[in-house]
């Protein structure tokens, strides 16, 4: 798509350009959509990427392939975790080291209370983009408490290298098990007053519902996944419907909703939340005692030759590694793909004609990490 | 009509509820931290950027100059050389740089370090104005540390 400069120059069409980023408040991060607007209609949109690349694709390239972890944890900084996930699974699955089962919860565990942390923080910082300031304050409050949480495991509050290839480098002890059961019930006691205060609010109602609906055919054209997608009607969320590391395990729920509008979108993130608090639950319910870590992961970690595909579910969408491999033990090349890339494509064809306002609602519906997008 | 009046009422209700909810925020307990003035308690397993640790025995550290750190650390950021000494065994350590700019504090130079002389330090206020800055000596560190 391009601006049409002769629909511009057209006085009769008061058409103008307007730049929204790369420093807007609610783009999050480095990104700048050129809109076309008519009056406060956006007719036309264009996303402009690569604010922030940082050649991860290539730096993989370069360096053995377990010194990796960091940089997929600076893709995407809210779902660290998660990133690590895939890749301490994608490195197993090449190098057929098996995991430990202690290791296994450690990493669902910790990978839920990530999951929960980013959609606190998309929670408040959506809310703060349609202009209400007190929920944020609320989500950070609870969102702390995670990353306390995590910190006294990790060492980190937010981009975590806590994964190795064959476990996780730090065992959990009482205390985390019992933080953890607390924020639970903490958390739980929660959703009433987020319910009160910013669910059934008129005004959220009136600025999210109808707004930015995607059905689950332009999902499917654009490769939509995550909430979006769960928000079109899709049950798609690969811990169900391909489930790895140990997901099969447990009892929970794929929130979904019909409608695809923003409001859909929201309400599937926000249950979302429960079900990751029943995971843990679970989890911890039955931890089992053991290492961490595989006795025997070698020092230089060699693929063998071939491709290799890692897939999980990040809290945005499907996050896959590929790897092709030469045999050495520095990949010949990694690709990833993220979720909010693909999320992002479909701005131009989901805000055309829409308010420039509700343009913000459904941008921030999307939960766009721009860090992942320009990876 | 009717459902203008309805919708005006669920709407003013919904504003209510929220508001009920903020006022009780109001009389709860302060949450956050006057940060420079008080400080949060940080974690023992906090992660900061390493250091050599001081060994009540020796006295000093315990680096062998193997370089097994400069090798694995996937950016690069340690320095480390050594000389051979009299009376010591292996190398003896003379150069022990960290660049704390570039390091992404993953942990595999202290996963890897053979005699376990590197461990995080729990500093965490470490801004500063130039690159230079966090060009750390930590043999340095280790002698002013007590
Ligand atoms: S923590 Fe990682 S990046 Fe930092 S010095 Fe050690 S190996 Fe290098
Ligand atoms: S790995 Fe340990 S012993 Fe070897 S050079 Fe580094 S600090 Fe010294």
């Amino acid at each position: 798509m391009a601006m049409d400069v002769e629909i511009l120059d057209d006085p009769k069409h008061h058409r103008y350009v307007l730049n929204m980023g790369p420093q807007h408040p609610s783009t999050h991060g480095v990104l700048r959509v050129l809109l076309e607007l008519e009056g406060e209609y956006a007719m036309e949109l264009l996303p402009v990427l690569g604010y922030g690349h940082r050649c991860h694709e290539k730096i993989a390239e370069h360096k053995p392939a377990k010194s990796f972890m960091p940089n997929t944890a600076r893709m995407d900084y809210l779902g660290a975790l998660i990133y690590n996930h895939g890749f301490a699974q994608l490195l197993e699955r090449a190098t057929g080291i098996e995991v430990p089962e202690r290791a296994e919860y450690i990493r669902v565990i910790t990978s839920e209370l990530n999951r929960i942390q980013s959609h606190l923080l998309w929670y408040g910082a959506y809310l703060l983009d349609l202009g209400a300031f007190t929920p944020i304050m609320y989500a950070f409050d609870d969102r702390e408490h995670i990353l306390d949480i995590l910190e006294d495991v990790t060492g980190s509050r937010l981009t975590y290298c806590y994964f190795r290839v064959g476990g996780v480098s730090k065992d959990i002890d009482d205390k985390f098990v019992t933080s953890t059961r607390a924020f639970i019930d903490r958390l739980r006691s929660r959703f009433p007053m987020y319910e009160g205060l910013v669910n059934g609010n008129v005004i959220l109602q009136k600025r999210l519902i109808d707004v930015g609906e995607l059905d689950p055919k332009i999902c499917s054209r654009y490769g939509i996944t995550g909430p979006l997608l769960r928000g079109a009607g899709v049950g798609y969320d690969l811990r169900k419907s391909e489930p790895y590391s140990i997901y099969d395990r447990f009892d929970f729920e794929v929130p979904t909703e019909t409608k695809g509008d923003c409001m859909a979108s929201f309400l599937v993130r926000f249950r979302e939340m429960e079900q990751s608090l029943r995971i843990i639950e679970q989890a911890l319910d039955s931890l089992p005692e053991g290492p961490v870590m595989a006795a025997k992961v070698p020092k230089k970690l060699k693929i063998p030759a071939g491709d290799y595909n890692s897939s999980v579910e990040a809290p945005r969408g499907e996050l896959s590694y590929y790897l092709v491999s030469d045999g050495t033990d520095v990949p010949y090349r990694l690709k990833v793909r993220t979720p909010s890339y693909s999320n992002l494509s479909v701005i131009p064809e989901m805000c055309q004609g829409m308010l420039l306002s509700d343009v913000v609602s459904a941008m921030g519906a999307l939960d766009l990490v721009i860090p992942e997008i320009d990876r | 009509m009717k459902s203008y009046f309805s919708e005006l009422f669920t709407g003013g209700w919904s504003l209510i509820v929220g508001l009920k909810i903020t006022l009780k925020a109001l009389f709860t307990p302060i949450v956050t931290v006057q940060y420079p003035r008080e400080k949060s308690v940080i974690t023992p397993n906090y992660r900061g950027h390493i250091d050599l640790v001081k060994f009540e025995d020796t006295g000093t550290h315990k680096c062998i100059t193997c370089g097994s750190c400069m090798r694995d650390c996937p950016s690069d950021c340690i320095v480390v050389d050594g000389e051979k000494r009299e009376g010591v065994k292996g190398k003896f350590c003379t150069v022990f740089t960290l660049d704390f700019a570039k390091c992404s504090l993953c942990g595999a130079c202290v996963e890897v370090c053979p005699t376990k002389t590197l461990d995080y330090s729990d500093e965490y206020e470490l801004a500063g104005f130039a690159r230079g800055d966090f060009q750390y000596d930590l043999l340095k560190r280790v002698e002013e540390r007590e």
